[in-house]
Formats: structure tokens, sequence, C-alpha cells
């Protein structure tokens, strides 16, 4: 029994880190206004390009700065086509979905890729504790950045000047225009930022977990980093809390069966956003968004 | 690239109608006068589309010459399949019909300022609405073809109603709850798909397969021609009907201006009287209808059985042509024709071994490029506009 508790969970946490570095990614997105859909498309790239790199330089911890690169270069086109020339940040988001889909498969059999994968870093002591210890404490090593990636986001977010430039964008941009604050600048910043980590999310799919690139290797994970950020409500506890609750969901999913159990595979598919459909409807005073997320924003205009 | 977007950016600066004198701008060449400097305009916005989609099809040739590709014969091969021949125009015809009937219903809910993006999931539940209708109502025939229609409207609209719901009485934001909605209508999909009392096919392979039985030929829609002549589905007849229906409402009638004032300015309709829960709730109902729609005539008119792939994207490229078209229900018309003929083009192309991903590729590229010159335009714009008006221009002014 705790053999099978150890199982779920340590796949349970596989399944989410990625979604926790997206999700910071997005949540620092959506906090400055834009309702990145096309977090999917620079995971995605990210894994791509993670597996590429890993095999190209012969080094699988390359591959991640490979996969950061792919995912910014998706979020800078993003950026500039939606906070600088003000096109529908929802045309280009699911353009980019399309495309990225598109190129990936397009290319996927035209390069040749050898699997590669980073190692298992186990914390020294903690990692012999019972249950918990291997699923927590015995993680590919990039896995360990969130530890350090979440406090500094919470920090930059909710104690720099700049986290609060940020976040007054996302609620008021005319103020925020006011006060002398480049309110698209700080937008296209926050996509930079979360492509860079969504790219980084997707490097550890393929990198990480898998050793290679699959076709769709994603499969609306991007969506689902969406919905963790809904569902938390765009705090970055509550995001992360999402991810790791939707990563759970996704490991029964995949162990139930196996164990015995029937289970409704679609219930448990659809479940992230139904719950986030409900967190947003019964919470609806606490979980409050941004109050210009997805509304675009023009200087001089009324 | 840049040259000729600053060039566009100095005629508009000329179209300008400047309150003030107009301020001489350098390299306008004599065209100062209004009309001279309209033709100039015209004649750039031309230029510039033409420049962007030139981009976008020679970034898809760089990507195909890259993977040791020949250019030269995809895109002839595109245009075989679109355009060419009646026969082949028929197949454009056949793939803008739905995405038609998708976009004209978004632009009514975009109209009304409740942005809703989920018409993919809308589409599945109208499709398998139909489905159900379609299947199980005897005897087969037009009668039930044409409920089946109407219960993928009715589907599509029920699951707008729940966006609706949700933005009214908890006050979840449309653009949210509807585009989580869509991976929950996948999955209902799925569900049903799987499930013997339901949708699953009868016998052998519905063991295997997750798809419905075929539709029996008296609940599909009629095709008129056949393929090496000009043909069409009656799907196309529906879609265009129901764009000059819309058309029509949104700029000829109290309901239309009332749902554009709600979108306008919410403030002042409140004012006036209109009520916007109820509006609002009836823009959602028929966005979501229509996208229902779309699903139903994907279902009677192209796939006739229902599969998990049933939408196929279309949901989203219905979206993207109302979105491309600016809200324009004449304009969509000809943005999906747009659309369908890349569709329709590009199936053609994958038959001759040129991968789908390519053709995805090659119709994400031309979105963005048709999304880029309006929005350079009116950037520069809004620029000249500030300029003219003596406004301080920031330092590396935002956009």
């Amino acid at each position: 029994m705790s053999n099978d508790v150890t199982t779920i969970l340590g796949s349970a946490v596989r399944l989410s880190v990625p979604l926790a570095f997206a999700g910071v990614g997005e949540y620092v997105a959506e906090r400055a206004g834009t309702l990145n859909i096309s977090v999917e498309a620079m995971m995605l790239s990210g894994a791509y390009a993670g597996a590429v790199g890993s095999s190209v330089s012969h080094n699988a911890a390359a591959g991640f700065l490979w996969g950061m690169a792919a995912g910014l270069i998706v979020a800078v086109v993003h950026a500039n086509f939606s906070h600088r020339l003000q096109a529908n940040t929802f045309v280009v988001g699911l353009t980019l979905n399309v495309l990225a889909l598109g190129v990936t498969n397009y290319l996927l059999e035209k390069v040749h890729m050898t699997p590669r994968q980073v190692g298992v870093w186990k914390v020294p002591l903690l990692w012999h504790i019972p249950v918990v210890g291997k699923p927590l404490f015995a993680e590919r090593w990039p896995a360990y950045f969130l530890v350090g990636i979440v406090p500094a986001a919470w920090w930059v977010m909710r104690r720099s000047r700049w986290g609060l430039e940020m976040r007054s964008v996302g609620e008021n941009p005319k103020a925020a225009d006011v006060t002398g604050i480049h309110v698209n600048k700080r937008r296209r910043q926050g996509l930079m930022i979360c492509g860079i980590l969504a790219g980084f999310g997707g490097a550890y799919l393929s990198v990480a977990e898998v050793g290679t690139f699959n076709s769709n290797m994603t499969a609306g994970r991007g969506f689902i980093v969406i919905a963790a950020v809904i569902f938390g409500g765009w705090t970055l506890r509550g995001t992360i809390a999402g991810c790791f609750l939707f990563g759970g969901v996704d490991a029964l999913r995949l162990a139930l069966p196996a164990l015995g159990y029937t289970i409704n595979p679609q219930l448990l598919i659809a479940s992230p956003y139904v719950i986030a459909l409900l967190a947003m409807c019964f919470f609806a005073k606490r979980l409050r968004q941004p109050a210009a997320l997805a509304q675009p924003f023009e200087r001089g205009a009324t | 690239m840049t040259g000729l977007d600053r060039a566009s950016g100095v005629t508009d600066v000329v179209a300008v109608p400047a309150p003030s004198p107009p301020s001489p701008s350098p390299g306008d060449g004599g065209a100062g006068t209004a009309p001279g400097a309209r033709a100039w305009s015209t004649a750039g916005t031309v230029l510039l589309y033409v420049a962007s989609l030139a981009a976008a099809f020679g970034i898809s040739a760089l990507l195909v010459a890259l993977t040791h590709g020949s250019p030269s014969k995809v895109f002839p091969a595109m245009y075989d399949g679109s355009v060419r021949s009646f026969g082949s125009l028929g197949y454009t015809l056949d793939n803008a019909a739905p995405l038609m009937i998708v976009a004209v219903g978004a632009i009514v809910s975009t109209r009304a300022g409740l942005f809703n993006i989920g018409q993919e999931g809308q589409l599945t539940i109208g499709a398998m609405a139909g489905a159900f209708v379609a299947l199980k109502v005897h005897p087969a025939g037009g009668p039930v073809l044409v409920l089946a229609l109407l219960a993928a409207a009715a589907g599509g609209a029920l699951w707008a109603g729940l966006v609706a719901l949700l933005r009214f009485w908890r006050g979840v934001e449309v653009v949210i709850s509807s585009l989580l909605l869509v991976f929950v209508a996948g999955q209902v999909l799925s569900y049903a798909l799987s499930r013997a009392f339901l949708l699953r096919e009868h016998g052998a392979n519905g063991a295997n397969l997750t798809e419905s039985d075929q539709l029996s030929s008296k609940v599909q829609l009629p095709h008129f021609g056949s393929y090496p002549h000009f043909n069409f589905g009656s799907g196309l007849l529906i879609a265009l009907v129901l764009a000059a229906a819309i058309g029509l409402v949104m700029t000829r009638t109290t309901l239309g201006f009332r749902l554009r004032m709600l979108g306008h300015n919410a403030t002042a309709a409140k004012h006036v009287g209109v009520r916007a829960a109820w509006l609002g709730t009836v823009a959602l109902l028929v966005s979501g209808a229509c996208a229902g729609l779309a699903g139903g005539v994907l279902l009677t008119g192209q796939a006739y059985r229902i599969t998990p792939t049933i939408s196929n994207n279309v949901g989203w490229n219905g979206l993207l042509v109302a979105l491309v078209a600016r809200n324009n229900a004449w304009v969509a018309i000809g943005v999906a024709l747009g659309f369908g003929a890349l569709q329709a083009g590009g199936g053609f192309l994958t038959t001759t071994g040129v991968p789908t991903d390519l053709v995805n590729v090659m119709e994400a590229l031309v979105v963005l490029a048709a999304v880029f010159p309006p929005a350079l335009q009116e950037v520069m714009r809004r620029r000249a506009r500030r300029a003219a008006a003596g406004a301080p221009v920031a330092v590396g002014a935002p956009a």
C-alpha cells in the first residue's frame, strides 16, 4: 500500500514540476494583464528545442538553455504582436499554438535526435524518509530550481518596485501610464519571463523526464497551466497548489487502472478545467482576476 | 520590410485629417491634397498586405527548402487544390462554410462586448447533439435532418449558456469560462463515444474505435454538383444566409444597435435601459448556437459520423476568421473563403506527400501576415494623431 502511495506520489511530482515552472511564468504574465494562451506553444517549442539542443551539444543540461531560448522566441513574437502592434492577443496566441505544433511536428522527422537525459539528484539524508522521501527528494536535478524560482518570483512580484509596476499594469493600466510606467513594455517583459519559464518547463518534459521529444509532447499542458492560475485566484501560492493538484490528478489517471481500480478517465482529464471553473464560481469574491486581464492598452485611447 | 513599414507610416501621416495646418512631412512628394493622399494610402495598404503575405509564403518556402523539399511544387499544388478548377473550388467552399457560420456567431458576442472564445467546445457539443438526433430518431428523413441541425444549434447554445450563467450569476469572465469549457466539451464527447447507449458505434468496430455509427444517407445534407464540375454542399447556403441575416441584424435593427451599444459603452447602454444580463445572454446564446450549427453542418455535410476529432480546429479557426475580419460579418465571408482556400489547397498538398504539419504552419503564418498590416497602420495612425495634437510623446512612446 505504502509502495503504491510512493509510486503515485512520485509520478504526481514528476508530472507537476513542468506545470509549476510554466505556472510561475503564466502567473507573471497574467498579473501584468496578458491572458497568455500561447503558453502551450512556449512549452511545446521548449520541449522540442530542449531535445534538439541536448542531442546537438551532447549535453543534456544545455538542452535547458535551448528550451528557454525557444520559449523566449515565441514570447517575443507574441509580445511584439500584441503589446506593440496591438493585434488581438487571442489571435496571436492561438496562431502561435498552431504554428509551434506544426513546426515541431514538421521538423521532428527532419532532425535526428539521440535520447539523452539529465541525472537524478538525491537530497542527502532527506531522501531516506519513508513514503515521501523518494518522490520529493530524488528528482532530476533541474526540478530543484523550483525551490529557488518560486520564492524569487514571489519576492519580485510582491516586494520589488518592478513587481508593483507589473501588477499595476494588470490592474489599472491607465493609472499606471499616468504615473510614468511604460504599460506595454511591462507586459512584454511579463510575456518574456513566461516564455523563458514555460520553455524551461517544456525542456523539463523532454530532457529530464522522457529523454526525447514526441509529437505534441505537451498535449494541452499549457491549458492546464492556465487553469491552475485561475484556480489559484491569480496568486502565486494558489497557482503552484493548482499545478501540483492537477499534476496529481494526472498521476491518478495513469496509476489507478494499473492498480486495479476502474475510474472514468474522461472525468479525470476534464477535472482541472472543471475544478478551476467551480473555484471561480464559488470563490468569485476572493479569486479576483487582474482587472485589466486580456484588455489591450492603447495610449491616448479612451 | 522595415523600409516598407516606414513608407506606409508616412502615407498614413499624410492621410490623417489634421485640425491644424497640415504639417509638412518629409517625402510626401506633393501628395498633400486629401484625395491624393487617400489614394497613396490605399496603395500603401495594398502593398503592405502583399509584402506581408509574401513574407509568410516566403518563410514557408524557406522551411520547405531547408528541409530538402521543393517550394516550386508546393505552391502550384496548393493552387491546384483550392481555386484552379471548378471542382477544387468546391472543396474551398465546403471548407469555408463551417468557418463562416462559426465566425458570424463569434461576431455577435464580440460586438456585444462578451468575448466568447469557446467556439471549439460549443461546436463539439453541437455536433454531438446533432449526431444523437440524427442517429437515434427514426424514421430517417428530411425532417430528422432539420431536427438534427436544430439540435446541434441548441447544443452549442447550451454550452454557451453555461458561459452566460457563470457570467451573469457568478461574475466569471466570459473569456475564462468559455476557454475552460472547450476542454470539458472534448471529454464529454469522448465519454459519449465510449458508451454504447450514447454514441459508440455498434458492432465489432465499436469496441476498438471511438466513433459513432455512420449517418444514414437520408439525414445527410444535400450536395449540389459533383467533383470535376462546380459543386458545393448546402452548408454553404446555410452559412451565407446566416451571415447575411446576422450582418443585417447587427447593422440595421434595434436589437443589433443595442448589442453594439452594449459592447461599445456598457455604462451608456445601461442608462438608456439596455438590460445587460438579458441582452448579453442572448448574444452568447446566438454565438453558441452558430458554433453548434457549424458542428451540425460538419457532421451532416462532411464527416457523416462523429469522431473525437470532429471539431478539427474549425471552432478556433472560425474565431480567427471573425477576429481577422475585425468583427465585420461581410468581411468575414471573404476571410472565411480565404481560409477555406488555404485548407483545400493544403488538403490537396497532403495527397502529394507533403505533411499536414507544413500546411498548418503555412496557415498560421498567413494569419499572422493578415493581422500585421492593419495593426501596424493603426499604431502608425495613432502615433501620427498624437504628434499632430502636440501631445508630448514620451521617449520610446508605447504603442
